[in-house]
C-alpha cells in the first residue's frame, strides 16, 4: 500500500482547525493521482465530523470509532496503530499540538516508523521522504531523512500550510478499531479563568511582556506605559507562570491567541514557539530586545536592540507622560 | 519508592555559531550547555512527592550524554537528588529522541521506579517525545504536558492536569508506574545552596554504557533512531527591519509607527 493519511484530531465534540492543515500539508508531497489522501476520524462518534472533513484534496475518509470520549492516549495509539498496519501509507500526518504530544511519539516506537515532529516543510526525494523542522531554540533550520523507514509518521506545525477552501465527496468507510487498555479516564476539562475581565484575544494593540523584565516589580511602569499608549498589557509564559500577570494576559499556544491584534509590541520577549504561535500571523510586530539573536526577531515586521527599561522610558516621553 | 527523572544537558547557540564541517550540526565551540529548563521543574516535582511522603522515596536523576553532562546531573544531586545515573559511550553520538528513549528505558528496567518524570521538551530541539517513547518502551501508561500532579508516594493511581491549547486544562487519573511529561510553571523549582552544591560535587555518579544495560547495537544511535540528520542550516526568512540610533530615535520612530497603525490616539 502507499497513499497519505491524516489522523484528524477532535476535542469536546469540535474538530481541531489544524486537522485541515494536514490535507493541505499532504497535498505538498502527494504523487497525482496516484497517491490517495485518507483522513482518519478517530472518535466516539466518528460520523459527526464527516461533513467538515469533507474538503478538496480529501479522497477517502475513514471513520474509527473509540470506545472512549475523551482523550486517551493508549486508545489513540491502538487504533492508529492498526489502522497503519492495515494500510500502511507510506506517509502519516498528525496536528503538532498538546495531544500528538501525549501519543506520537509512543505511536512511532510501536510501530517502527520514521518519526519527526514539529515539521513545518514535507518534500520527497525520490521515494524518500524529508522534513523540516527547527533546531536550538528555532535559531537553525534541520532537514531529517528516515533511512529504511516504509511508513514516516510527521507531527506538523499548526499555521504553517492554509486549510484547502473548495469541497470534496471523499468515499467513507469505517475501520474497527482493538480496544486497548484503560490507564487514564478523564475527569473534567477547567477553563483557566481571568481573575481579570479582558480578552486579549479581542485587542487590536498588545504590548507583551517576558522575562527580559527582570522582576515583578517592573510589571508596573509597562503595565502603565501599555496604558500610555493605548495598547493592552500581555506577556509570555514565564511572567503567567510566575503570577506577575494572571493567565488570562498570556500569548501563546496555551495561552490566547492574538486574533483580532494588529499591531504587537513585544518586550523582552525572546521568542519561544509556543509565543510565537499565539502572536506571529500579526500584520505589524514590532521586537524590543537588547539581545540581537532572540527569535522574536525572525518573526518581527520592525526590530529594535535596545535596553528595554531604557526603550520604555524613552516611548513614554514620546507619548507625553 | 522510586522516582526516575529523566534530564538532558541542553545547548544553546552563542550569538555568532559556525555550522560543523559535514553540515550536519553546529560546531561545538559554539554551544553553551545547560540543564534544561524542563528538567528544573521534574526534578522539583519528584522532590516534592519526596518530602510529602511518610516512607522514604529515593530520587533518581539520569542523563543520557557525554562526561559535560555530569554537569546537569550535579545541579540535581544539588536540590537533593540521592543518585545520579549518566549513560553515554560514542554510538550514541548520532541518537535521535527515539534512541535516547531506548536507553532511559533500559535504565528504567533496571532501576523499576513507581514514576519517571520527564520535560515535556527540551529547550534546544523541542522534539517532545522522548519521555513519552520512554513510556512505549516499557509498556507503561503516560500523560504528557502537565501542570498538575497529585501523587502520593506509593499510590497506584495519581490525578493529573495536562495543560491545552488555548487556556483550558484536562484533569486525568492515570495508573501507575506512569511516565509524565511535565510543563513549565507546575511549581516553583528551588534553589541549590552554596552547601548543597558543594556537597553535590563530591557526591558519585553512575557512569554507565549501553552495553552494562544490556542493549544491542541494533538498539543505539543510527540504528534505534526513527530520523536522521542531513542538513542543518540558517534559514534566510524572516529578519526584522531592525531600526537604528539612539534609543530616543527609535522610540520616535516606534511611536510614530503606533500612532499611524492606532489612526493617531492617544
Amino acid at each position: 500500500m502507499s497513499g497519505i493519511l491524516v489522523i484528524a484530531e477532535q476535542r469536546r465534540g469540535e474538530l481541531r482547525p489544524a486537522t485541515l492543515e494536514m490535507v493541505s500539508a499532504a497535498q505538498t508531497v502527494r504523487r497525482t493521482p496516484d497517491e490517495r489522501v485518507a483522513v482518519a476520524i478517530l472518535a466516539d462518534e466518528p460520523d459527526r465530523f464527516i461533513p467538515e472533513v469533507s474538503v478538496a484534496g480529501v479522497d477517502e475518509i475513514v471513520t474509527v470509532p473509540l470506545a472512549v470520549k475523551d482523550f486517551d492516549p493508549e486508545a489513540l495509539e491502538a487504533a492508529t496503530l492498526a489502522l497503519i498496519e492495515a494500510r500502511r501509507p507510506a506517509l502519516v500526518l498528525v496536528p503538532h499540538s498538546i495531544d500528538s504530544f501525549g501519543y506520537a511519539a509512543a505511536l512511532a516506537v510501536k510501530g517502527g516508523y520514521g518519526f519527526a515532529t514539529d515539521v513545518f516543510r514535507i518534500a520527497r526525494e525520490g521515494d524518500a521522504f524529508l522534513a523540516t523542522r527547527g533546531g536550538y531554540g528555532q535559531k537553525v533550520n534541520v532537514e531529517l531523512d528516515f533511512p529504511d523507514k516504509d511508513v514516516v509518521l510527521l507531527s506538523v506545525r499548526a499555521n504553517v500550510f492554509k486549510p484547502p477552501e473548495g469541497r470534496a465527496t471523499p468515499a467513507v468507510s469505517a475501520f474497527a478499531a482493538p480496544a486497548a487498555r484503560a490507564r487514564v479516564s478523564g475527569r473534567q476539562y477547567i477553563e483557566v479563568s481571568a481573575g481579570d475581565d479582558i480578552d486579549m484575544s479581542g485587542a487590536e494593540f498588545i504590548l507583551s511582556i517576558g522575562r527580559g523584565i527582570g522582576e515583578q516589580a517592573n510589571v508596573e511602569q509597562f503595565r502603565e506605559l501599555a496604558h500610555t499608549i493605548g495598547a493592552a498589557l500581555g506577556c509570555s509564559r514565564p511572567i503567567a507562570d510566575a503570577g506577575w500577570l494572571p493567565k488570562s494576559r498570556q500569548i501563546g499556544q496555551s495561552g490566547k491567541t492574538a486574533s483580532a491584534c494588529k499591531l504587537y509590541l513585544a518586550m523582552g520577549i525572546s521568542g519561544a514557539i509556543q509565543h510565537l504561535a499565539g502572536m506571529k500571523h500579526v500584520a505589524t510586530i514590532v521586537a524590543v530586545n537588547a539581545d540581537p539573536s532572540a527569535s522574536i526577531f525572525s518573526v518581527a515586521t520592525y526590530g529594535v536592540k535596545a535596553d528595554i527599561f531604557e526603550f520604555a522610558e524613552a516611548l513614554r516621553a514620546q507619548f507625553g507622560s | 519508592m522510586k522516582i526516575l527523572v529523566a534530564v538532558k544537558q541542553v545547548a544553546a547557540l552563542d550569538e555568532d555559531f559556525e555550522i560543523r564541517a559535514d553540515g550536519r550540526d553546529v560546531d561545538p565551540d559554539f554551544l553553551v550547555r545547560d540543564l534544561n529548563e524542563w528538567d528544573d521543574y521534574s526534578l522539583e516535582e519528584a522532590m516534592k512527592i519526596k518530602e510529602a511522603a511518610t516512607t522514604p522515596v529515593e530520587v533518581v536523576a539520569v542523563c543520557v550524554g557525554p562526561e559535560d553532562a555530569d554537569e546537569a546531573l550535579r545541579k540535581c544531586l544539588a536540590k537533593g537528588a540521592d543518585r545520579a545515573i549518566r549513560v553515554w559511550d560514542e554510538s550514541l553520538a548520532d541518537a535521535d529522541s527515539i534512541a535516547i528513549a531506548r536507553v532511559i528505558a533500559a535504565v528504567a528496567r533496571r532501576e523499576k521506579p513507581q514514576l519517571l518524570l520527564a520535560g515535556a521538551q527540551a529547550s534546544d530541539h523541542a522534539f517532545a517525545s522522548t519521555g513519552v517513547a520512554v513510556a512505549a518502551l516499557l509498556d507503561w501508561a503516560h500523560a504528557a504536558v502537565i501542570t498538575l500532579l497529585d501523587y502520593t508516594s506509593g499510590a497506584k493511581s495519581a490525578v493529573l492536569r495536562r495543560e491545552l491549547e488555548g487556556g483550558v486544562l484536562h484533569e486525568m487519573q492515570i495508573e501507575t508506574p506512569a511516565v509524565l511529561t511535565l510543563q513549565l510553571g507546575i511549581n516553583t523549582p528551588r534553589y541549590a545552596s552554596l552547601r548543597s552544591i558543594k556537597q553535590a560535587a563530591a557526591k558519585p555518579i553512575e557512569v554507565l554504557t549501553p552495553a552494562d544495560l544490556g542493549m544491542s547495537s541494533a538498539e543505539v544511535g543510527a540504528a534505534g533512531s526513527a530520523s536522521r540528520v542531513r542538513r542543518m542550516y540558517v534559514p534566510e526568512k524572516g529578519r526584522a527591519h531592525m531600526i537604528e540610533g539612539s534609543v530616543a530615535e527609535q522610540a520616535a520612530r516606534i511611536a510614530q509607527l503606533i500612532r499611524e497603525r492606532t489612526g493617531g490616539a492617544p
